[in-house]
């Protein structure tokens, strides 16, 4: 189907009438669907997550990233201010940075070294007038009228995001305050980068939106917990909905019950906690008190596609990117911050075995989103999800995890973005 | 020239000292019964592959080079190694596979008169239970062997992939 064809008919299904508690199983794997959603929601006025502050650190570096399929480069610029621009040539279209991160002085597209300063702005080309007076540029050529496509950047607590709509509202905005506060609480010391790897997983990319916001599956699916008898994490927890005005991001907290007051910690900066397990390693599990607000355990999902975790004293952020209708490539970047000691950079390592590719309570993410993607083939257009559990509303739980609140909280985010009544 | 030949008919050359042939054997036997005993399903036998004390670390070249701590995978000591063997056994989910590992010529050399540094190339064939295989995982290990009439074992066992990204995930170790 042409892109016409497609706005002409869109949207191309009604959504079941019982509306966020039901999804409809074709949006997974519909072709048409995905290209849609490049324009709708991933070019729509949402605030994407293109990398952290700390990945640019000098005058000139850059990193490539993505907005849905769109390929992106992020700058820091001879101001020391982030840039973000479309990843194609104004020329011919071509990939103007093919190596992922770097430092340059311009951007100069290796095609036919049309040259690109560090916002964008198109500088000069290869034989502009010519050779030996002939060929070259016609006489009304203006180099001032070309650049790399501008991608409006905001930042917020060491996080570069970008949009391409001019309607999308103040990122504080968008996240609402409780969100941002979460935020701030985890980035607002200088942080380090630990390390980084990420996983191809084969499955529509909203199957994992959904999944980092399934607070019902955690303890079914990740059973090393449980098995391994690590009662301290048998936790009080819930969910906030965000306050901002739509109910597309969460947070899912979660207590140690036998929480120690911080003030027996102050003394010792680090304490290590003792797990009554069933490990023969137990070390995996030392952690410390790092808030003072008893949150030891949270997963915080930013529409549309971040996420953040703060597993004990694991900090990483989750971002994944759409490879096409049924894959879906999921980023895993590990922080501490500057000022950890040893023993703390030592636990954080620890404590990275729980979740990544081969992570001891996320490991099963990786394949359970594909069960799905094989599971609804051949759904047809009538069959959908059911997800009801704590009710059919979007409203914060603070008792209970046990609810599938968050994902109607998505929903309703997409549903609104892409049209679909 | 001749009995220059002769002479070195039994050893190898490491650079600092001189590598006993027999020595290289029995290393090389470790490695492959190693990589077997993840191949062949006893996965109990891993961790003893290990000190009690070692380590094992998978990572990537990216990682590597840029000196960042945390990879894909960090066990510390035999204990956390079985742990890994017993999550996977009895609480991890995942779709049923195998591997085949295939390992490159190792290169070694002496570390200290106990301990040997080895790097071996490998490529890791995963085979998924609907016959699908594919080449999972590409790279090198970086390991430390420490050794005695007895004895050998890992104290270090370094596993560096060439690529950033994990097809689907990655439980069984490498």
């Amino acid at each position: 189907m042409t892109e016409s064809n497609i706005t002409e008919n869109w949207p191309p299904f009604s959504w079941p009438t019982e509306g966020v508690t039901r999804i409809p199983f074709r949006i997974f794997s519909d072709p048409d669907v995905y290209k849609k959603e490049q324009e709708l929601l991933f070019r729509g006025p949402v605030w994407n997550f293109l990398c952290l502050e700390l990945e640019l650190n000098e005058v000139g570096d850059y990193k490539t990233s993505f907005i849905g399929d769109t390929p992106i480069i992020v700058t820091k610029g001879r101001d020391g201010r982030i840039n973000a621009m479309v990843n194609r040539c104004a020329h011919k279209g071509a990939l103007v940075c093919h190596k992922e991160k770097g430092n340059a002085k311009a951007l100069s597209c290796v095609y036919h070294s049309w040259t690109y300063d560090l916002t964008g702005q198109l500088m000069g080309l290869a034989f502009r007038d010519g050779l030996r007076g002939k060929g070259g540029m016609p006489d009304d050529f203006d180099h001032k009228k070309h650049r790399l496509q501008l991608v409006r950047t905001q930042i917020f607590a060491g996080m570069i995001f970008g949009t391409f709509s001019d309607e999308t509202i103040d990122v504080e905005e968008f996240f609402g305050k409780e969100m941002c506060d979460i935020l701030r609480r985890n980035f607002s010391r200088p942080l380090k980068l630990l390390g980084c790897h990420s996983q191809i997983i084969k499955n529509n990319w909203k199957l994992y939106a959904e999944n980092v916001r399934d607070s019902y599956h955690a303890t079914l699916l990740h059973t090393f917990y449980t098995t391994f008898k690590i009662n301290r994490l048998d936790m009080d927890g819930g969910i906030r909905i965000t306050d901002a005005e739509k109910p597309w991001h969460h947070l899912s907290f979660a207590k140690r019950a036998t929480l120690q007051a911080s003030e027996e910690y102050a003394d010792a900066n680090v304490h290590s906690a003792s797990y009554d397990s069933k490990l023969d390693g137990p070390e995996l599990l030392s952690a410390w008190n790092e808030f003072d607000d008893g949150i030891t355990h949270s997963i915080q999902a930013l529409f549309p596609t971040l996420a953040i975790q703060f597993t004990l004293n694991s900090l990483a952020v989750r971002w994944f990117t759409p490879r096409g209708v049924d894959e879906t490539e999921l980023f895993w970047m590990y922080l501490g911050y500057k000022d950890d000691d040893e023993e703390q950079e030592k636990m954080r390592i620890m404590q990275s075995n729980l979740t990544g590719a081969a992570g001891l309570v996320s490991l099963e993410d990786g394949c359970i989103n594909e069960f799905v993607q094989r599971g609804t083939q051949g759904a047809g257009q009538s069959t959908s999800a059911f997800i009801e559990m704590g009710g059919k509303t979007i409203e914060s739980s603070e008792a209970s995890r046990a609810t599938e609140v968050a994902i109607r909280g998505f929903w309703a985010g997409y549903k609104e973005l892409m049209g679909f009544v | 020239m001749r009995s220059e030949v002769e002479s070195k008919k039994n050893t190898c050359d490491t650079g600092d000292s001189v590598l006993d042939m027999d020595l290289r054997v029995r290393v090389m036997d470790f490695l492959s019964d190693c990589a077997h005993s993840i191949d062949d399903d006893r996965l109990e036998e891993w961790p003893n592959f290990f000190s009690e004390r070692g380590i094992y670390h998978i990572t990537t070249k990216e990682n590597e080079e840029a000196g960042l701590p945390i990879g894909i995978m960090y066990c510390e000591g035999r204990g956390m190694l079985k742990d890994r063997i017993n999550a996977l056994r009895t609480a991890n989910v995942f779709e049923p596979h195998t591997y085949c590992h295939l390992l490159g010529n190792t290169r070694l050399s002496y570390k200290s008169h106990d301990t040997l540094s080895a790097r071996t190339n490998f490529s890791v064939i995963r085979t998924m239970q609907s016959g699908k295989t594919e080449n999972f995982a590409i790279g090198k290990y970086i390991d430390e062997i420490k050794f005695d009439q007895k004895i050998i074992e890992f104290t270090l066992r370094r596993v560096v992939l060439e690529s950033r990204r994990v097809n689907v995930l990655l439980v069984l170790p490498l």
